[in-house]
C-alpha cells in the first residue's frame, strides 16, 4: 500500500511536536513525513532560548537530532524556505525549486518579532529576540559596547533585559504603556515588579513612545514623543509577534483581518487537507503566543489525522515570568470586571510581594489573578481557575494561606483536573498510573509523559502521587534508591556501626535487588568515609570519574588536575605541569581553587601523565571525587603587611589533613590572612579568618547556585583547637547528611540549627566527639594518593585503556584549535549539515 | 549474515561492570553480572553521541538489568535497548553475546544502515537521513 504522505511546513517547537506525537500514535505508519524548515537547524527550545545567554550550547536546546529524524524516517530539510502551495494540485514548492506533492500540508511557521516602522530601525545596532542567530549577533554587538535597550516591557522584553544585563551591559526597558507585563499584570503589580527589576540593575523608563532611533549608521541613541532622549548604543525590540502568514496569503490561503491563517476548531484552514498549528494560527480572533496552546494543536491535528474528532477549544493564556530572578505570574483573566466580579489583593511592602485574585461570586469560581514576588501558589491557583473548582468560604486564605492551606492542592483537584498542560495530562491520568504500579515520579513522567514537557508541574505531580502512596496505607519515601529504603543517613549509621566492607555486602544485608547507579557511588562513598581502603578496590560500584581518577569531559576525554595545597607551587613543578601539557597537548586553565586544569587528556594516557608528576612530588587532586577540593589562601603575615597570621602555612596543613575525604558531597576551604578576606573563607564549607589573637571558625558557606554567607562558628581560637574542631565539623557532617548535599543545605535543614550544631560540635551535647576525632584521624593516617597506587600496580594500570580487546586509542575523542590550544570536537549533533 | 566474532577474554572485563571492545570500525560496550550473564550494546550514547557507555555504571530496575551513562546519567535496558526514562528517540542497539570456553563472542548481524550509530566515525550518523 502506498503511504499517505505529509509534508509540515516549519521545524520549530509546534512543528517538531507534531512529527513526535504523530509517530508515538500512529505505530503503523500510516504516513510518511516531510518537514522544511526555514532555519539552518532541527527544531529547537526556543522557550529557554535565554538560556544561550547562561551557557548553553545550540546542542542543549536541540529538541531531537537529525538521527532522531532518520532513525523514524522523517525526512528533513533545513534551510530551504517552501515559498508555493499549489492547492489544486497539492503541491509545494521550495525555494530551491524543490516540488513534493501533498495528501496533508500541516503549517507549522510560527512568527516573527513585531518591529513598528520607527525612523531609523535600519540601523545597525538593533536586534529583535526570536532565534538562535539573533542571540549570536546580540552576544556579538554586545562585546562591543556598554549601554543598551530593549523597547519593550513585555514578558519577551523583560527576559531580553536580562540576558542583556548578564552580557555586563547597562540596561534599560522602555514600555509605551504606564506599567509592565500590561497584558499580565496590574499597576500595582507592575510597581513592585519595577522596584524589584531597577535592583537587578535594569532601568525601567514608562510612557515612553519610542520615536525614532538615533545615530549616524549605528545605533546611538533613541527619541522619546515627549521630546527626551537616551543614549544607548544598541537596542533589542520586543514590541510583540506577527504570525508568519505570508505563505497562507500568497497562495490564496484566508488569513484574519490582523494577520494568522484562520483555522476552524479542527485547525483546517480554508484549502483542503491543508491544517496549521501554532503561532501562525489565528483562532476566535486570537494568536496564541505561547508553547502549550502549540503543543495542543498539534495533538488535535495528529488525532483528527488518525481519525479522531477532537477539537481545539482554546487555550489557556496563564503564564509565569522565568530566568529574570523576579518571580511574576498571571493566570486566567486577571482584568475582569463586572457585576458580580470581585478582586482581593495584598501587596507586601517588606517582602515586596504582590498578589491579587479575581473571583466570580455568582458562580463561587476564582476568574483570575496576579502574582508578583512569590509565585510558590501559583500552581495551586491556577488548578482552581482551571478546573473551575469551588472556592474555600474565607477568600483571603487564599491570598494568604494559612499554614496548611497551599499544600492540599493535590488532594482537592478533581480527577478531571489538568496537570500538566504541555502534554495534558489530567490528575486521573496520574492516579490511574499510581494504580498500575508506577510509584516513582520518574516512572509516572515516562508512562504518562506527565512533567516531560516544561517541566513546570512535576512538584504537583510529585505531590499527587505521594498523597496516593499516603492514602494507600504506604510511606513516603526519603529512600536513597529503589534498592535501599533507607536514607542516606540511616544506611552511613548501619553501615559505620556494623563495619560493612563491601557494597554487595551492604546491599544483601539491607537493600534488595541488583543495585543501581545511585546507591553503588553513595556506598562507595561511604565506605571511604569509615573504611578508607583503596578506592579502586570497589572500582565497579565507582562512578566513572572516582573509577578513572579523572573528571571525565564532554567528549570522553578527561581532566588531570594535581593537588596544591594553598595554592602554594614550587617552580619546578610548575614548569613540570607546563612540560607535561606540551608532550600531551593539554588544555591547560588556571582554576577557581588555585591551581591548574589540564584538560583534553585520553584515558590510556592517564598513568603516562601522573608518573610525571609524582616525579617532581605532585599528588591527586581529587577533583574528579566529593572529597575535599581546595584550601584557598591569601599572601598571608608572610608577605602582605596587613596580615596577622600565616594564612598559607595553615591552608596547606588544613589542605593536607583533609584531602583525599570522601563525603556527601564536596568540600571546599580557604584561609585569610586577616579581616580583609582575600581568600573569601566566608563563602566556603569551612573558612578561617585570622585575628590577631588567633582564627575565627565559619562554616557551611557556598557559592555556586544558591550562595549562602558562611557563620561565624568560633572566635578566636588557637591552631589546635581549631583542627579539633574541624575534624568533629567534618565528620560530623559526614555522618548526617544526605546524599548530595552541601553543607549549606545541610545546615538549612539541621534541627536547632547553628546553635545545635555549636551544642555538639564545641559542647559534645551527644557526647560523640571522641569518637568522631578518631574517625578523622583514622582517615588521616591511611591516606595515601590514589594516583601513587595506581602507578605502582601494573595490573590496575592496564584498566586505563579505551578497549579490552585492542592497543588502539579511541578514534572518536577529536579536538579543535581555539585561542592558542585545543577544545574538544563534538560533531554529531553540533556539526550542521546541510541537505 | 550473521557471524560469531570473538570480543576478547572472561578476564578482560572487572566483574559486574563494563568494557569496551572495538571490532573493525565498531565499538561495543559489553557488561556482565558475577561473570555469569553478559550482555552487549553500543558504547555510544544516544543522547550526546559519545562513546562512552561502557564506563558506566550497571544495576537493576526491577528485573531489568541496565547500564547509566556517565555523562548524564540516562539510563538503557541492557536486555532490549530501550530508554528506561521512556524516550524513545533513545534506543541501544543490543547484540547477541556468548561465551564459549573462556572466551566472550559477539554476534554482528547484517549491518542495517542504522547500524552507523556504533561506528566509530561519528560523521557517519550525520548523514544518514
Ligand atoms: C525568547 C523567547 C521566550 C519564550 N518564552 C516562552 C515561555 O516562557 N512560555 C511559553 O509558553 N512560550 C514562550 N515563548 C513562545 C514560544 O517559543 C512559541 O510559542 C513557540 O516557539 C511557537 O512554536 P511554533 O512552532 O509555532 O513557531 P516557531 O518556533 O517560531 O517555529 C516556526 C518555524 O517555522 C519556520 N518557517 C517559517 N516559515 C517557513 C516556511 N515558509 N518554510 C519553512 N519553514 C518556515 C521558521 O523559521 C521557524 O523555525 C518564547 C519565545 C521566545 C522567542
Ligand atoms: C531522561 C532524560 C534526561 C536526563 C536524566 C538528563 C540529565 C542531564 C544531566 C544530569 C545533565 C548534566 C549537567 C552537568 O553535569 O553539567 C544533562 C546535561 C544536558 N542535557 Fe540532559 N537529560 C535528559 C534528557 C535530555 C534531552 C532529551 C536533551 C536534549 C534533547 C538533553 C540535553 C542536555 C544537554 C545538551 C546537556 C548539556 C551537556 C553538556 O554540556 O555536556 N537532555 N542532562
Ligand atoms: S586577607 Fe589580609 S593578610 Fe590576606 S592578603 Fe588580604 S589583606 Fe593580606
Ligand atoms: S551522553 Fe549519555 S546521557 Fe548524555
Amino acid at each position: 500500500m502506498n503511504k499517505q504522505r505529509i509534508i509540515v511546513i516549519g521545524n520549530g517547537m509546534v512543528g517538531y511536536k507534531f512529527c513526535e506525537k504523530l509517530i508515538d500514535q500512529d505505530p503503523d505508519r500510516q504516513f510518511a513525513i516531510t518537514v522544511f524548515g526555514e532555519e539552518p537547524r532541527p527544531a529547537y527550545d526556543r522557550v529557554n532560548l535565554s538560556k544561550y545567554f547562561a551557557g548553553s550550547t545550540v546542542d542543549d536546546l536541540t529538541m531531537a537530532t537529525r538521527e532522531w529524524y532518520a532513525d523514524h524516517d522523517i525526512e528533513l530539510f533545513t534551510g530551504e524556505r517552501v515559498e508555493i502551495i499549489d492547492v489544486d494540485n497539492k503541491e509545494i514548492e521550495s525555494v530551491t525549486g524543490r516540488r513534493m506533492g501533498y495528501d496533508k500540508l500541516v503549517i507549522a511557521t510560527g512568527s516573527s518579532a513585531f518591529v513598528p516602522p520607527i525612523p531609523g530601525v535600519d540601523k545597525k545596532g538593533v536586534f529583535v529576540y526570536r532565534t538562535i542567530e539573533d542571540l549570536d549577533q546580540i552576544i556579538e554587538h554586545g562585546r562591543k559596547v556598554k549601554t543598551a535597550a530593549v523597547v519593550g516591557g513585555g514578558l519577551l522584553g523583560l527576559e531580553a533585559a536580562k540576558a542583556l544585563l548578564d552580557l555586563n551591559l547597562k540596561t534599560n526597558v522602555i514600555e509605551y504603556n504606564p506599567r509592565l507585563m500590561p497584558r499580565q499584570v496590574d499597576q500595582a503589580g507592575s510597581d513592585v515588579l519595577q522596584q524589584k527589576i531597577e535592583e537587578l540593575g535594569i532601568s525601567v523608563l514608562l510612557q515612553k513612545r519610542t520615536d525614532a532611533v538615533l545615530g549616524n549608521g549605528s545605533v546611538e541613541g533613541v527619541a522619546f514623543a515627549d521630546g527626551s532622549q537616551l543614549d544607548v548604543e544598541m537596542i533589542v525590540v520586543s514590541a510583540g509577534i506577527r504570525p508568519r502568514d505570508e505563505i497562507a496569503r500568497k497562495n490564496n490561503i484566508a488569513v484574519g483581518e490582523r494577520g494568522g491563517i484562520l483555522v476552524d476548531s479542527h485547525l483546517q484552514t480554508s484549502a483542503p487537507d491543508v491544517y496549521a498549528i501554532g503561532e501562525c494560527v489565528v483562532f476566535n480572533n486570537m494568536v496564541y503566543g505561547l508553547i502549550a496552546p502549540g503543543y495542543q494543536m498539534a495533538d488535535v491535528v495528529v488525532d483528527n489525522l488518525l481519525g479522531g474528532d477532537k477539537e481545539f477549544q482554546g487555550a489557556d493564556m496563564s503564564t509565569k515570568l522565568k530566568l529574570l530572578g523576579v518571580d511574576v505570574g498571571s493566570f486566567g483573566d486577571p482584568f475582569a470586571e463586572g457585576d458580580h466580579i470581585d478582586a482581593v489583593s495584598i501587596r507586601n511592602t517588606v517582602k515586596q510581594t504582590y498578589k491579587k485574585i479575581v473571583v466570580d461570586r455568582e458562580t463561587n469560581c476564582l476568574i483570575g489573578g496576579i502574582l508578583v514576588g512569590d509565585t510558590s501558589d501559583y500552581g495551586t491557583l491556577l488548578q482552581y481557575t482551571q478546573n473551575q473548582m469551588s472556592l474555600p468560604e474565607c477568600l483571603e486564605h487564599l491570598v494568604t494561606p494559612p499554614a496548611s492551606g497551599a499544600a492540599s492542592s493535590a488532594t482537592e483537584l478533581p480527577d478531571t483536573a489538568s496537570i500538566c498542560t504541555c502534554e495534558n495530562v489530567t490528575k486521573r491520568q496520574i492516579i490511574d498510573a499510581f494504580e498500575d504500579g508506577q510509584t516513582t515520579v520518574d516512572q509516572i513522567k515516562s508512562c504518562t509523559k506527565a512533567g516531560t514537557g516544561c517541566g513546570g508541574c512535576v512538584p504537583l505531580v510529585t505531590d499527587i502521587l505521594n498523597a496516593q502512596i499516603k492514602k494507600s496505607g504506604g510511606e513516603v519515601k526519603t529512600a536513597l534508591c529503589a534498592c535501599f529504603d533507607h536514607s542516606r543517613v540511616e544506611l552511613a549509621e548501619r553501615m559505620r556501626t556494623e563495619k560493612v566492607k563491601t557494597y554487595w555486602e551492604a546491599l544483601g544485608r539491607f537493600g534488595h535487588g541488583g543495585g543501581c547507579e545511585i546507591c553503588k557511588p553513595a556506598v562507595a562513598s561511604i565506605l571511604a568515609s569509615y573504611q578508607n581502603d583503596f578506592i579502586l578496590n570497589h572500582q565497579n560500584i565507582q562512578d566513572t570519574n572516582d573509577q578513572f581518577l579523572a573528571n571525565i569531559q564532554k567528549n570522553g576525554s578527561y581532566s588531570v588536575v594535581p593537588r596544591v595545597p594553598g595554592g602554594e607551587i614550587r617552580p619546578e613543578q610548575l614548569i613540570a605541569i607546563g612540560q607535561v601539557a606540551k608532550d600531551f597537548d593539554l588544555y591547560t586553565k588556571i582554576t577557581g581553587g588555585q591551581r591548574i586544569d589540564l584538560f583534553g587528556a585520553r584515558v590510556e594516557q592517564l598513568p603516562l601523565i601522573w608518573q610525571r608528576l609524582r616525579d617532581v612530588g605532585l599528588e591527586s587532586g581529587h577533583a574528579y571525587a566529593k572529597s575535599l577540593r581546595t584550601v584557598k589562601s591569601c599572601v598571608g603575615s608572610t608577605w602582605c603587611r596587613f596580615g596577622v597570621q600565616d594564612s598559607v602555612g595553615l591552608a596547606i596543613r588544613i589542605e593536607n589533613r583533609y584531602k583525599g575525604l570522601r563525603s556527601p558531597h564536596k568540600l571546599k576551604s580557604a584561609v585569610s590572612g586577616c579581616s580583609r578576606e582575600c581568600a573569601e573563607a566566608q563563602s566556603k564549607d569551612f573558612g578561617v579568618i585570622a585575628t590577631e589573637k588567633g582564627y575565627n571558625l565559619y562554616v557551611c558557606g557556598n557559592g555556586g547556585m544558591k550562595p549562602r554567607h558562611a557563620d561565624l562558628f568560633a572566635e578566636d581560637l588557637d591552631e589546635e583547637t581549631l583542627i579539633k574542631y574541624i575534624d568533629r565539623f567534618l565528620m560530623y557532617y559526614i555522618r548526617t547528611a544526605d546524599r548530595l548535599t552541601r553543607t549549606s543545605k545541610w545546615l538549612e535543614k539541621f534541627e536547632g540549627g547553628i546553635e545545635r550544631l555549636r551544642a555538639i560540635v564545641i559542647d559534645d551535647a551527644l557526647g560523640i566527639c571522641e569518637e568522631l576525632e578518631r574517625e578523622m584521624q583514622h582517615q588521616v593516617d591511611t591516606y595515601v594518593c590514589e594516583w601513587s597506587r595506581v602507578l605502582d600496580d601494573p595490573a590496575m594500570r592496564r584498566r586505563f585503556a579505551p578497549f579490552v580487546n585492542s592497543d588502539e586509542s579511541d578514534p572518536n575523542i577529536h579536538f579543535q584549535p581555539e585561542r592558542g590550544q585545543k577544545k574538544p570536537l563534538v560533531t554529531a549533533s553540533s556539526t550542521e549539515v546541510h541537505v | 549474515m550473521s557471524q560469531w566474532i570473538k570480543a576478547c577474554g572472561i578476564d578482560d572485563i572487572q566483574p559486574n561492570a563494563g568494557g569496551c571492545v572495538k571490532i573493525g570500525e565498531h565499538q561495543i560496550a559489553i557488561f556482565n553480572e558475577n561473570r555469569e550473564t553478559w550482555y552487549a550494546v553500543q558504547n555510544m550514547c544516544p543522547h550526546k553521541q559519545q562513546f562512552v557507555l561502557s564506563r558506566g555504571l550497571i544495576g537493576k530496575q526491577g528485573d531489568i538489568p541496565k547500564v547509566a551513562c556517565p555523562l548524564h546519567k540516562n539510563t538503557f535496558s541492557l536486555q532490549t535497548g530501550e530508554h528506561l526514562g521512556g524516550n524513545c528517540a533513545y534506543h541501544l542497539r543490543t547484540y547477541p553475546i556468548r561465551v564459549v570456553d573462556q572466551e566472550i563472542q559477539i554476534c554482528l548481524q547484517d549491518e542495517s544502515p542504522s547500524s552507523s550509530a556504533t561506528q566509530t566515525t561519528q560523521c557517519e550518523t550525520q548523514h544518514a537521513q
